[in-house]
């Protein structure tokens, strides 16, 4: 087999055509754990590429390195759906000229598929290639040294970017098959020592929530879900990885026995508590973008009935075949709601980007019912707010909202606040829950703001929804 | 009644969202030397700030005869706490010497009778004495137990039947009920031992206890379906209420529910299951009233 694909790093970067001022592109199916990014950037800065736009599915607290990087004008453009730990704190505090755009999991990949968002050279992480390109998140011999399961956020970058590169740390031979990534889009295999350390998705074990707090906070949601209309045979169900959300999933799996009642699918980011129900029998299918940890990841790779989609299958606002719009039900987080009911999940309090947006708003919007599950105080921060910090999910989208002082209904979705009334669900006014929160913490002062923007939120219709400013 | 820190200001904000009888602040065996002071500070502002709704409020006060003591009955008094529980309580005299310090503080601000007892018993003598103890004052509501000082008092330690502690505790129900008051079983700190938990509080509430003291907000579901009543007891209660009701309108002191007079014991017991029925939150307090 000739094999002109497979080169190092340098050569396939020379081979892209990349130059100063172009897109690049990385996902983040390793999260915390993730290698490329960093190995990439460094090796661009070598050669002396300046001025390029980094465009990620999500960048998090091992990407600090990047920050030597803004300030040696490597990069001087950010997209991503979130941003954490130092390097946020930087951008945060007005570290680049050039404000970071924040799409959701579903803008990113429609604003890719249209164009908006063009992509240069995409550098894509497999945990298994083979030498034409044929890449997987999941393992496929004895030598693999990682494994991150779905590459749906992978796929648009693959499929559209002008030109492909695949790093991996397991070279397979041909076919590496079933594949996520095709051959036909990828033109350079790179092989590296590590692409991400897989233990940094996340455990894998399944350890039930003792913290009294997401006990109470997932009772709560898990009486609202079977109470609200939505819970019937054949639903379908979203769920995030907090704490509350995860054992939420425990009692809804136990009104799922008692009542007999089976989902037609999971979406969206898959834990090891719905690869469970999946294989109880309870969960038909798991449509899976994201797996959040190894027993996701391992069932992904064995299992025919869990399949991975793409960030535009999943979440595309453009794209009527997403699997949002066949979503009923989903329970999402939040740093603050405000009495809009209005989320946020980007921006601290304080005004400090520390966190995603997500699959936030492009769920919230097409579900069926969105439930955002929300400690009324963190600490001494309020959650419940009269104006969220930053807009990102439009209370338009948000039906429930369950804090451990009470639950509060959108007053656009008056049925739901019937069943969970006739159901002994105690119903307030999110006001009330907003006046809680201030009588117990006080009124915070006003965040020390600045002019300058340092971040955009675009909404996942392509417009711009809130704008990001430097905390001084 | 759910035991809580007087030094962990995060817990003692939201303790009652978890829907527990009573609260205990606690400002002595596990607030140290050194901070001693601030939570007394932190108790005070907690009780006079946090809306508790229809939560009881304790505090555990240090004992009279240390520094501390004088200081906690002050503050939690100006505070406006519900109950004082008196830690290591000994003997009768001990109850009056407190009494006589809230008295004095009640006093101060105009507020005189407002603030109840709970002793607790946690040595071998103060279970002789409980009896004593038990109808020391009037503001005394109840007894409770404090078994890992008593079983160290009685040089064994607790084990997972509790043999060591049956005497204190038929003696602690029978004491409340010689003095008509209440009374609460001991703490269990095993919070990953659920069944020995369960086993634990089916024991109590079998010996007559009122209530359980608990660490986390994780045992209140397990006290509250063991103390709860059935579906038949509870509907039960409520005829017999509903009869108590139509008698008073008539003007009748004869209480009968199907044609069978009812006597005095069975209108107690109709009420105590209708106070645990809505203390375990199968019904509404409105839907008694």
């Amino acid at each position: 087999m000739r094999n002109t694909k497979v080169v190092s790093l340098e050569e396939a970067i020379r081979r892209s055509g990349l130059q100063d001022g172009m897109t690049i592109s990385f996902h983040h199916h390793f999260r915390g754990g993730d290698k490329v990014v960093n190995l990439v950037v460094a090796k661009l800065a070598e050669m002396g590429f300046k001025d390029l736009h980094l465009a990620a599915s999500s960048l998090s607290d091992v990407h600090a390195p990047l920050i030597g990087h803004i300030k040696a004008g490597v990069i001087t453009r950010i997209s991503t759906s979130g941003l954490r730990g130092e390097l946020a704190e930087e951008i945060s505090h007005g570290l680049m000229e050039h404000p970071v755009v924040f799409r959701s999991h579903g803008g990113r990949g429609s604003a890719i598929a249209s164009g908006e968002l063009h992509i240069d050279v995409a550098f894509l992480g497999a945990s298994s290639c083979d030498p034409l390109g044929n890449a997987s998140g999941c393992p496929r011999s004895d030598s693999a040294k990682s494994i991150c399961g779905s590459l749906g956020y992978a796929l648009p970058d693959a499929r559209y970017a002008d030109h492909v590169v695949v790093l991996t740390d397991d070279l397979v031979d041909y076919p590496n098959v079933p594949k996520s990534i095709s051959a036909c889009d990828v033109e350079s295999v790179v092989v590296v020592d590590s692409v991400g350390d897989s233990s940094k998705i996340s455990s894998g074990a399944i350890r039930d929530s003792k913290n009294p707090r997401d006990i109470l906070l997932a009772q709560q949601a898990a009486r609202v879900i079977i109470n609200s209309g939505y819970f019937k045979d054949g639903f379908s169900i979203q769920t995030g990885t907090g704490g509350a959300s995860l054992a939420a999933v425990k009692y809804i799996r136990e009104s799922m026995l008692e009542r007999g009642i089976k989902a037609s699918f999971a979406l969206g980011g898959i834990t090891a508590h719905m690869v469970k129900l999946h294989e109880e029998g309870l969960i038909g299918r798991l449509v899976d973008v994201q797996s959040f940890d190894k027993v996701a990841a391992e069932s992904l790779a064995h299992d025919q009935f869990h399949q991975e989609v793409s960030a535009v299958e999943y979440a595309s606002a453009d794209h009527s075949g997403s699997a949002v719009h066949a979503l009923d039900i989903v329970i999402l987080s939040a740093l603050e709601v405000d009495t809009d009911f209005n989320v946020n999940v980007l921006v601290g309090s304080d005004g400090i980007i520390r966190g995603a947006i997500g699959g936030h708003p492009d769920t919230a919007e097409d579900s069926a019912l969105s439930i955002i599950v929300v400690p009324l105080l963190r600490g001494r921060i309020p959650c419940v707010v009269p104006k969220v910090t930053t807009l990102v999910t439009p209370g338009a989208g948000v039906d429930v909202v369950v804090t451990e002082y009470g639950i509060a209904v959108n007053p656009r979705r008056p049925e739901i606040a019937e069943r969970l009334a006739t159901a002994g669900l105690k119903i307030l006014d999110i006001k009330e829950l907003s006046d809680k929160a201030r009588s117990i913490i006080g009124k915070p002062d006003p965040l020390p703001s600045g002019e300058k923007v340092v971040g955009i939120v675009m909404d996942r219709h392509g417009r711009v929804l809130d704008e990001i400013h430097e905390v001084k | 009644m759910m035991f809580v820190p007087g030094n962990n200001p995060g817990m003692m904000a939201d303790a009652h969202i978890y829907g527990p009888d009573s609260i205990m602040l606690d400002l002595e065996d596990s607030v140290t030397m050194a901070e001693k002071d601030a939570a007394r500070l932190l108790v005070y502002h907690a009780l006079k700030s946090i809306d508790y709704g229809d939560t009881e409020m304790v505090v555990r006060i240090n004992p009279l005869s240390t520094p501390y003591g004088r200081k906690d009955v002050e503050a939690v008094v100006k505070a406006g706490v519900d109950v004082i529980r008196m830690p290591k309580t000994e003997t009768a005299g001990e109850v009056r010497e407190l009494e006589a310090e809230i008295l004095k503080v009640e006093q101060e601000i105009g507020a005189v009778g407002r603030t109840q007892i709970m002793a607790a018993i946690e040595s071998a003598l103060g279970i002789v004495n409980a009896y004593e103890i038990a109808k020391a004052s009037d503001r005394m509501m109840g007894i409770a137990l404090g078994a890992e000082d008593y079983s160290a008092n009685l040089k064994t330690q607790r084990t997972p039947g509790g043999a060591e502690l049956l005497l204190a505790r038929e003696t602690i129900v029978v004491a409340a009920r010689a003095a008509g008051i209440a009374c609460f079983d001991t703490v269990y700190s095993n919070l990953d031992d659920m069944e020995t938990f369960r086993k634990e509080v089916e024991l109590i509430k079998t010996l007559g206890f009122d209530g359980k003291s608990i660490i986390n907000p994780r045992q209140i579901e397990v006290v509250n379906e063991v103390f709860a009543p059935s579906q038949k007891d509870i509907e039960k209660a409520l005829r017999i209420i509903a009869a108590i009701k139509e008698a008073q309108q008539r003007g009748s002191g004869v209480i009968s529910v199907n044609g069978k007079m009812v006597d005095r014991p069975v209108v107690i017991r109709a009420e105590r299951t209708i106070a645990l029925a809505v203390a375990s939150g199968i019904i509404a307090k409105e839907d008694v009233l």
